[in-house]
């Protein structure tokens, strides 16, 4: 009994050892945040109180009568809803023509792959100035479309657009880099057999490549929904939020309650949401979606 | 056992980084206790005189830079020099971005408890400030020191540094919207280039004529602090000479009136009625790139932009007041410097040493001729640094004399909320999303809301 109990302690303890360094520093800086951020939206704590005060859910009450809350967050399912489909069926393309491609390999993958690795803020300088009015490459082009001088980032019709066209640019090479990987996976032979059986090229993709990158298709779907919520940078760089919150997003608008208005109760309070909507997307993963997409 | 070795060992190695980190903490801790706790008489002040000579006190500075060109330099400049006169202080600048970023890491450094013991923030902070009692009056330093002449800073700047008969900062860098325009585009449109806009009847008629060759007549920006734009206008619309869009007390704020929605149809007029600038929602920063690369013959813009457009310009270009209406008029702008609590009275002594020498009349003439920036106080003027810079550039002295007809700027308690309930509906306005009158109404209620806590 006893060598055994220190037999299992030994294990326990190593296993246990591997796991303390990221454990201590998700704790730190993700579940006590966390936890705090829940605590902290039950109280109205902002300029015009000088010590908090318990006000139990009536922040998140607030929340819902909040009309730029509300707007916030319908922009950023539209942000949703513009980037992660299309910057997924991009990547998918993309990753297909870097996996066929003959020749240039190498260089068609740095193509689709550098957007990522540039900084998001440098990359949203880059863009500003393709939007800049007058002589900004898709100002001029948006221009000659309307047939009138426009405004793309001061338009509220179109700043969002804007943002998500930006925004496809930057996530499409970087999913791709998962598709690559999903796709080399796969056994040629199937391929070969196919070609052999006189199967076409098209609905080879249609019957091999797609049902067997599935795994990676739901992966990259709740990366990419995840990350329509994070993005801030571009924000801070390109609109503010503006013009009059036609492009602000969730987080951006934390950002904002936090350390503009300094209503940190508020604040808090968004953040529970926002959390919350992105525990829910990444359980779809592991509850929902995991079995179905299996290829059997 | 060469595993459980090295596991022990990453163990250690975290447990030991963990514990650091904490033990950084408590220090930090104790350390702002022990600041606040020397304020009060039960505890001495640990330092004498004496003591402080020998170790220098430490300082840090932070301070923004909202308009082009390379201010950090003369900043830093202007604190090497301090150093050099008073060795007994060390001064640390701290560059923190424009004014936005400036105060969202002062405000994170209040919460924190670590300020910084001095810095530059919009005047319109005030407010904020007192309500999460960050700052120190400065009413015992001014009535102390006997060379600190308040008497000689421009009025107009004074105004914002007051607060229920308490001075809270000094003013440093401050500006007044001005016109710019280009005078080469002047003379190309038939236009006497030494007769600016006066009203805004000349305004409309000579953008107008100036919108041709592929630049636009005017800008006005439109984005970030677009309120501090319709606060000009609104001034040069009232017929009462001293109307405001808020009270004296920081407690109300009076955006939808009549006259104030005559003021924001003429901007949107401008563009859609007169064709006489661009339309949509004009960027701050970009406004002054396109004046200096010719792509608009006019822009309303700080003063702060002065130097960055006379070194940047490759044509002849004047400065004139903003064009008035009823009546000339222009918000003051920009910064005053404040002092913090949470630090040690060593430390605020040694930041008010700072905030006055940054304020003497040579370092505000240096400051406003390396800048555009409104040197702070009448002396500054009559130093022979500014005779000589103003004799050959007589542009820098707009600002200074449209101060007669300034006023203070945007400055309410929750300031971040009513500010941008104002930017946010005048945007909304500019981007033909709602008329005028709609938008002031919207704004009005928002700030009503954001400012009824402090009504109570």
């Amino acid at each position: 009994m006893n060598t055994r109990w220190s037999e299992k302690l030994r294990r326990n303890g190593f296993g246990w050892g591997l796991v303390l360094p990221s454990l201590l520093f998700l704790c730190m800086f993700t579940y006590y945040p966390m936890l705090k951020s829940a605590g902290l939206s039950l109280f109205e704590k902002n300029l015009a109180v000088r010590n908090p005060v318990f006000v139990g859910l009536d922040n998140y009450k607030a929340l819902l009568h909040d009309p730029v809350f509300i707007e916030v967050f319908r922009n950023n399912i539209w942000f949703a809803v513009g980037t992660v489909p299309v910057s997924m069926a991009l990547a998918f393309a993309l990753a297909l023509f870097a996996d066929k491609a003959i020749r240039g390999k190498g260089m068609v993958r740095v193509a689709f792959f550098y957007p990522n690795m540039i900084p998001m803020i440098a990359a949203a300088s880059i863009w500003l100035f393709l939007y800049m009015p007058q002589f900004g490459l898709f100002a001029k082009f948006a221009s000659w479309i309307a047939g009138s001088e426009v405004n793309l980032l001061g338009n509220p019709d179109t700043v969002l657009a804007s943002l998500i066209v930006m925004t496809i640019w930057k996530e499409a090479g970087y999913f791709m880099i998962f598709y690559l990987a999903g796709m080399q996976q796969i056994p040629k032979d199937l391929y070969e057999s196919a070609s052999v059986d006189g199967v076409g090229v098209w609905k080879q993709q249609l019957r091999i490549t797609i049902p067997l990158t599935m795994p990676t298709t739901l992966f990259v779907t709740v990366v990419a929904i995840t990350n329509a919520f994070k993005w801030v940078d571009h924000l801070w760089m390109m609109t503010k939020g503006g013009p009059d919150h036609a492009s602000s997003l969730l987080l951006y608008y934390i950002y904002e309650t936090t350390f503009n208005f300094n209503d940190q109760g508020m604040a808090a309070a968004m953040t529970v949401v926002m959390i919350v909507m992105l525990l829910i997307i990444s359980c779809l993963q592991f509850v929902g979606w995991e079995r179905k997409v299996h290829y059997q | 056992m060469l595993k459980q070795g090295k596991m022990a060992l990453i163990v250690l190695v975290f447990t030991l980084i963990f514990a650091g980190c904490s033990q950084g903490n408590s220090n930090q801790a104790a350390d702002a206790k022990g600041n606040s706790s020397t304020a009060s008489p039960s505890t001495p002040v640990s330092a004498t005189p004496d003591q402080a000579a020998q170790d220098p006190v430490e300082i840090s500075f932070y301070y923004p830079v909202n308009v082009g060109g390379p201010l950090t330099k003369v900043i830093d400049s202007m604190a090497d020099s301090f150093m050099v006169k008073f060795p007994n202080i060390k001064v640390k600048p701290v560059y923190t971005g424009n004014y936005g970023d400036n105060t969202v890491k002062i405000q994170a450094g209040v919460q924190a408890k670590q300020p910084p013991d001095v810095a530059v923030m919009m005047s319109t902070e005030l407010y904020s400030m007192l309500d999460m009692e960050a700052i120190i009056p400065l009413d015992d330093f001014i009535a102390k020191d006997t060379d600190y002449n308040k008497d000689d800073f421009y009025p107009a700047f004074v105004e914002d540094t007051q607060a229920d008969g308490h001075t809270y900062s000094v003013p440093f860098q401050r500006s007044t919207i001005v016109l710019y325009y280009n005078k080469d585009m002047f003379k190309e449109a038939g236009l006497d280039p030494s007769k600016p806009p006066a009203n805004w009847e000349e305004l409309v008629s000579d953008a107008q004529k100036l919108n041709r060759d592929g630049h636009t007549g005017l800008e006005i920006p439109g984005n970030d602090d677009s309120y501090w734009m319709f606060q000009m206008l609104a001034r040069q619309n009232a017929s009462d000479p001293k109307q405001s869009i808020m009270g004296d007390d920081g407690k109300k704020a009076n955006f939808n009136t009549p006259e104030n929605v005559e003021a924001l149809q003429f901007w949107l007029d401008l563009s859609h009625k007169y064709k006489a600038m661009p339309e949509g929602v004009i960027d701050w920063a970009a406004t002054p790139t396109d004046f200096i690369e010719g792509k608009t013959a006019m822009m309303m813009h700080t003063s702060g932009n002065l130097t960055n457009v006379k070194n940047n310009a490759k044509f002849d270009f004047g400065v004139a007041f903003s064009p008035a209406n009823k009546q000339f008029g222009s918000p003051t702008g920009g910064g005053n410097l404040y002092i913090f609590k949470d630090t040690s009275p060593e430390k605020q002594a040694a930041a008010w040493e700072f905030a006055k020498y940054m304020t003497e009349p040579e370092q505000a003439a240096l400051f406003s001729s390396s800048s555009g920036y409104v040197g702070v106080r009448q002396s500054a003027y009559d130093t022979e640094a500014m005779k000589t810079y103003t004799a050959s550039f007589p542009q820098a002295l707009v600002a200074r004399d449209q101060l007669e007809y300034a006023f203070r700027e945007l400055s309410t308690h929750n300031h971040g909320k009513v500010s941008s309930a104002l930017t946010n509906q005048i945007q909304s306005a500019l981007a033909g999303k709602i008329d005028a009158a709609g938008a002031l109404k919207a704004a009005q209620e928002e700030a009503d809301r954001a400012l009824a806590p402090f009504n109570k």
